[in-house]
């Protein structure tokens, strides 16, 4: 194929995977929440009475805040105001171009980097564009010509500048050891097993970029800046529709790509525990067999149970029919697998096929590992309580930043101590 | 391809610093000036030196320019009203003598035989060969620059610190 | 447009326009806080002259000057800062031509 089609191919696939995980983020946020707040959580959004558990709350969300009325503040600065959100969905909307989600491979004897660009200062690149993500908050909260906005604004950027600091140094170490700033390398460098994985051979590295990483994304409980109890939402206090929906699908990005960036450096992005990729291409047939098998019983199964759901005809309309909607579409889904490992069975793989399957085992893996990181958030966020803002500039400066400094010198000491 | 990029950006640079210095809000004035730095980052990319880019961007729009927003912010500077600032005699005395500034730069910097840029070799201007220069060559410099960032750190404490 | 291929000269050229363009922006403007924006344009002008030599004689000691010298202007605007955040507090303006209390 040629160079451009594949270019664009690389950009836009990761871009379409990761905002439409936007709205599973929210849906995973207000059930996740629900379940652990122990109440049943949104389930009233429906399309032709199909309810999905829920999942179609985001789309209800979306169309809620398009048909808003867009309000422009009185003396807002126009430009400004405008520019900020687009800014901020700039900034997150381009981070995720230097994240592998595969092994390299060699593809007509040429190295193909499954990211949308292979740059050898991978990290570096993500640093300079939380950088930028300051400018939107400031923007937003001097442009609202509103006291509560720009206090909020002032104090969301004075954090996240604070952590930044530590998110850098506590990457410092780990590129010490790697010896490359490109992701794709300290991928490569943690082997396929875990007790080589980056979270064991350097936890207080993981445990500073982890709580750093909660707050640059502004997230409890470091959510002061946006807290509506304290400061009245903050920096979007005057954002209305779309604006507004372009903020927080920002703030679902950032963690998005907060997710990604711990799964990568520290879990071994996409290395499958155990599974190293020679292993994996030697005996893909196999996989693929075994897989499938694994995936049509678990569907199967899952259909002959939402099946036989009985539930007494409350509604009187589609609603009663709903698991049996679904549990016929995972019966067919298992149906097609069957059919599929029935006809070809253990059948040899040409080599085409091999690597994009590798490659297609490998993301899918790496998507795991980003929704598990993901729940972490959310999960964090409805268990801790928020941090007052001083108690978070001292925890910022004067506990993270010092631990963060003592560990590249203990970890400079033990490359010099284990290479010599 | 390269050439019409480069002409591109330096356009951009030169419009957005002329645009800056002509501004009434200096908060236009701290953005257009980010913007003047992104497509500096640009032409050092096309310079091959990504590490310098990405640093330009990470120090200079990303700490430098925060800080001077804030301050903007903090003071609460809106647009600047009449009185202007400087009378049309001085204005077009200045701009003669950093013309003669220019010209005297132009006929200094065409010492250099004309000739195209050398091909660059694999690594150049990775971090990789940076860091093997900082820390053999330029050591000593590295450390002196250390201790003015401690003694910078400590006078911009100072000076914030509000007189109890 | 490769008629007139880049070379060296255009980006030394165009490093002596933006160092002359902040060198009239430091004279025009009595902000105190666009002064020392354009005082950074000058150092800026001075890094891509740096780095163009660098790219020009294929060493990266271009690269490493320019770090120091970019090290050396976030220490200059930090303290700068500092001090137009001093003057606003005794004089309520950053505006250079009320600072006249030393005059004649």
């Amino acid at each position: 194929m040629s160079y451009w089609v594949t270019l664009i191919l690389k950009i836009s696939i990761p871009f379409v995977l990761i905002f439409s995980l936007v709205p599973f983020l929210v849906w995973l946020e207000r059930k996740g929440s629900a379940y652990i707040q122990d109440r049943p959580g949104p389930n009233r959004a429906a399309i032709l009475g199909l309810r999905l558990g829920g999942l179609l709350h985001p789309l209800a969300d979306v169309i809620k805040l398009i048909f808003k009325e867009n309000i422009m503040p009185a003396r807002a600065h126009r430009f400004f105001y405008i520019l900020a959100p687009g800014l901020a969905l700039f900034v997150a909307s381009i981070t995720y171009l230097v994240i592998p989600f595969a092994e390299p491979t060699l593809i007509n004897n040429e190295l193909f980097y499954f990211q949308g660009a292979h740059l050898n200062i991978g990290i570096l690149y993500i640093l300079a564009l939380s950088s930028l993500g300051v400018y939107a908050l400031l923007l937003a909260g001097w442009s609202s010509n509103n006291k509560f906005a720009l206090l909020g604004g002032l104090r969301s950027a004075s954090q996240m500048i604070s952590y930044e600091l530590s998110l850098g140094l506590a990457l410092i170490s780990l590129i010490m050891w790697t010896g490359s700033l490109a992701i794709n390398d300290i991928i490569v460098s943690q082997t396929h097993l875990p007790w080589h994985w980056n979270f064991i051979f350097d936890p207080i590295a993981f445990l500073v970029f982890f709580i750093a990483v909660f707050a640059e994304t502004n997230r409890t409980p470091f959510d002061l800046p946006e807290g509506e109890s304290e400061l009245v939402a903050g920096y979007h206090v005057e954002y209305s529709s779309l604006k507004f929906a372009m903020f927080f699908m920002a703030e679902y990005v950032h963690i998005i790509i907060a997710s990604a960036l711990m799964a990568a450096l520290f879990f071994g992005g996409w290395q499958i525990p155990f599974v190293s990729s020679s292993f994996l291409r030697e005996h893909c047939s196999s996989f693929v067999f075994f897989g499938l098998i694994f995936t049509a019983c678990f569907l199967l199964l899952l259909g002959i149970i939402l099946i036989t759901n009985n539930k007494k005809i409350h509604y009187k309309d589609l609603r009663d029919f709903e698991s049996v909607i679904m549990g016929v579409f995972l019966l067919l889904l298992g149906l097609s697998c069957l059919v599929y490992v029935l006809l070809f069975g253990k059948a040899p793989l040409s080599d085409n096929a091999v690597i994009w399957i590798t490659a297609f085992l490998q993301g899918c893996v790496f998507l795991f590992k980003i929704l598990v990181f993901c729940w972490i958030f959310i999960w964090v966020r409805w268990t801790l309580p928020r941090m007052r803002y001083d108690q978070l500039m001292k925890l910022g400066w004067k506990i993270l930043l010092p631990l963060s400094m003592a560990n590249i010198i203990v970890t400079a000491i033990r490359m010099i101590i284990t290479n010599g | 391809m390269a050439d019409y990029l480069f002409y591109i950006f330096s356009f951009i640079t030169v419009l957005t610093v002329l645009l800056m210095i002509f501004q009434k809000n200096p908060l236009a004035s701290a953005l257009l000036l980010i913007l003047g730095f992104f497509s500096l980052a640009a032409l050092y990319i096309l310079l091959h030196a990504p590490f310098i880019a990405a640093l330009q961007i990470l120090v200079y729009a990303g700490a430098i320019m925060v800080l001077f927003v804030f301050v903007i912010m903090l003071l609460n500077l809106k647009k600047t009203v009449s009185p202007p600032d400087t009378g049309w005699i001085k204005k077009t005395l200045i701009f003669l003598v950093g013309s003669v500034l220019f010209l005297f730069f132009v006929f200094a910097f065409f010492c250099i035989p004309e000739t195209l840029f050398p091909a660059v070799s694999e690594g150049f201007g990775s971090p990789e060969k940076i860091g093997e220069l900082l820390f053999s060559k330029y050591i000593i410099a590295f450390e002196l620059i250390d201790i003015l960032l401690l003694a910078g750190i400590v006078g911009a404490v100072l000076l914030g610190k509000k007189e109890t | 447009m490769t008629l007139f291929p880049v070379t060296i000269h255009h980006y030394l050229i165009l490093s002596a326009l933006l160092f002359c363009l902040g060198f009239i922006g430091i004279i025009i403007r009595r902000n105190l806080l666009i002064i020392l924006m354009c005082l950074e344009v000058m150092l800026n002008a001075v890094n891509l002259t740096f780095v163009a030599l660098a790219r020009y004689y294929l060493q990266e000691d271009g690269h490493i000057i320019t770090l120091f010298v970019m090290a050396i202007a976030a220490v200059e605007a930090a303290i700068g800062l500092g001090i137009v955040l001093t003057l606003f507090r005794n004089k309520e303006s950053v505006r250079t031509d009320r600072f006249t209390a030393m005059k004649g």
